[in-house]
């Protein structure tokens, strides 16, 4: 198992080694977001912009303005929240083709709890306009969405999880941007997951199956632009729909399945993620079961909201 | 850049400054929406980049070795469109459209409706950040073009001016500059003294700008910011300075909010507003040195 941040470090570094337009722009974290291995490898596609996320905004769209295709790096929140009205003004606004990578995003942030946990990024990044939001679920989603989003011509913002998960996909994977993927199917519920969540929740799929519980399971690791249509394609006529996320209830991918839901009147929706609360410094394992993200929790909540039919 | 021997003499700027500061309050004043005091401090600085300084062609906006101007100040964006306008990007009729929808002019400055506009801009202290990734990415390029920035002096409160400040030398931008517009002057600001004129004034008036740039490795020049000899002095320096000091170079313009017109000089009240037809009337004299329509 690779951690998507190190895939990050390594596709970029190659793709910056055989694309001029590559550019990463570090808020000095480059060792913990892995852009080192790009700072490394190809030394003139890596700016070290210091410890100024609002600047280093600044300076990725006045690049982008003479052809590049720069690239953000460091921790999720001192990008979506920091410097939150330098992505809405400069990026969003401005079309700018800026890829936002959201290193540490969501949860697990290495125990540095938090100050430093990024659980409102999906809201803030999808009620921006223009803005495409990725959540590869990963290793081999990771890279191939990497791969995608350096020709993509416009702002972009992909979640990158510091650490490894169980892999969902293998090394033939081929991204479809906005393409719901049907990882199993089911008949008792629909159970429709973001980001590295995806292989925790495909955990508690398995596990559902040992209580005799058989699930669709939709992972979604393109949040906007979506194919809604086909999205409802694989919901199906499901009674009860669970959404998992490594996020707040509020927004994120609850949020998205519920507008959807709502619009075509949809089935039951349960939302599994963060409640409306901080979160704390813990190692991954505390905060997966304390906080409800762990397979055995997930696959308790589905069979409780099952339970209750 | 333009080459000293082309430039249009001072008089011949001062001119075109009148006409612009004309436009400018007979815009917000048809519009009854936009701001004054602000775009009317900085007329003669951008004036003097439009008309004496910058390597640029209307006829073709996105020139690619252009010089780049960003007004990071943007919501002074309609002293900006006028002189665009003077200069030739569009007509000068289009003013009439600003602030109106489906307009290119909007309030704030658009870089993908405007011709000429190379930034968006109007959250404050976001634009030399702007010009400083052009910078670097020219320097990058081997691209020999400069890029300008114009900020307010209330908007270097914001806290994003000094993150680029304090980064800038260390990329060698020495094809960045930074013009202060320090009419003295904010919206509201602080209590300063008894004079209902200028009651409220020095948004940073407590602190040596000058030594502060020059601290954070910046050249740094104090001028009269509607002295024509003296804002084509400091260009000057500034190119001069191109490729030798490696250092970015500030130019503090002391200028006057509402310059230009008796009524708005040197109040914080004409930061906006709209002005009564007697007002018009007596901006169109002073600065046109006529009462017929200047159409």
């Amino acid at each position: 198992m690779k951690a998507q941040r190190v895939v990050w470090g390594e596709t970029l570094a190659e793709l910056a080694a055989s694309d001029d337009r590559v550019v990463v722009l570090d808020g000095d974290l480059a060792t913990s977001t892995r852009s080192d291995l790009v700072a490394t490898a190809v030394p003139d596609a890596f700016v070290q912009v210091g410890i100024a996320e609002q600047n280093m905004v600044g300076m990725a769209v006045g690049l982008s303005t003479l052809g590049y295709r720069p690239w953000l790096s460091t921790f999720g929140v001192f990008l979506t929240n920091r410097a939150l009205d330098q992505i809405r003004m400069l990026v969003s606004q401005t079309r700018a083709p800026v890829r936002v990578a959201a290193a540490y995003s969501g949860l697990l942030n290495g125990s540095a709890g938090k100050t430093h946990q990024d659980i409102e990024d999906f809201a803030i990044m999808r009620a921006m306009p223009y803005m495409t939001v990725l959540a590869p679920a990963d290793e081999f989603e990771a890279e191939a969405v990497f791969r995608w989003a350096a020709e993509f011509d416009g702002p972009l913002y992909v979640r990158v999880a510091r650490d490894p998960v169980a892999p969902v996909f293998d090394e033939s994977y081929a991204f479809e941007p906005g393409t719901p993927r049907l990882l199993t199917e089911g008949g008792d519920v629909t159970i429709v997951s973001t980001g590295v969540q995806t292989s925790r929740t495909a955990e508690a799929v398995r596990l559902l199956a040992e209580r005799g519980v058989s699930a669709t399971h939709v992972h979604l690791p393109t949040l906007k632009p979506l194919d809604v249509d086909a999205f409802l394609g694989l919901v199906g006529d499901a009674s009860l729909v669970v959404t998992v996320e490594e996020h707040s209830r509020i927004g994120g991918l609850g949020g998205l399945v519920s507008e959807i839901l709502a619009e075509r009147g949809g089935p039951r929706l349960v939302r599994v993620g963060l409640e409306d609360r901080w979160s704390e410094s813990a190692p991954n394992d505390f905060l997966l079961d304390k906080y409800g993200l762990s397979p055995e929790r997930v696959a308790d909540a589905v069979a409780q909201q099952l339970a209750a039919v | 850049m333009t080459a000293t021997t082309s430039r249009p003499s001072p008089e011949e700027l001062a001119a075109v400054a009148r006409r612009a500061r004309w436009r400018i309050i007979e815009t917000v004043t048809s519009s009854k929406a936009g701001h004054i005091g602000g775009p009317l401090s900085a007329t003669d600085l951008l004036v003097a980049l439009y008309f004496a300084e910058l390597d640029i062609d209307p006829a073709d906006p996105k020139k690619t070795d252009r010089d780049r101007f960003i007004l990071s100040k943007g919501h002074s964006a309609i002293g900006l469109y006028s002189v665009l306008a003077l200069r030739g990007y569009f007509p000068e009729e289009e003013l009439a459209t600003f602030d109106h929808g489906d307009s290119r002019l909007q309030g704030h400055p658009d870089m993908l409706l405007t011709p000429g506009v190379d930034a968006s801009t109007g959250s404050l202290g976001q634009g030399l950040a702007f010009g400083a990734g052009i910078a670097l990415g020219a320097k990058k390029l081997g691209r020999d073009f400069h890029t300008w920035v114009m900020v307010g002096d209330g908007e270097i409160e914001e806290g994003m001016v000094w993150e680029t400040v304090l980064s800038a030398p260390r990329f060698g931008l020495d094809n960045l500059t930074l013009i202060i517009d320090l009419n003295g002057l904010q919206q509201y600001g602080w209590p300063a003294g008894p004079d209902d004129r200028f009651d409220r004034s020095e948004p940073v008036g407590h602190v040596d700008l000058e030594r502060v740039f020059t601290g954070f490795g910046w050249n740094a020049l104090s001028i009269d910011g509607h002295d024509f000899d003296a804002i084509l002095g400091a260009f000057d320096r500034v190119t001069d300075d191109r490729g030798v000091s490696g250092r970015p170079t500030v130019i503090i313009a002391n200028t006057r909010k509402g310059r230009g017109i008796s009524f708005t000089e040197g109040t914080y009240k004409w930061h906006n507003g709209v002005a009564t037809d007697e007002q018009l009337d007596l901006a169109r004299t002073e600065l046109l040195g006529t009462t017929e329509d200047a159409r």
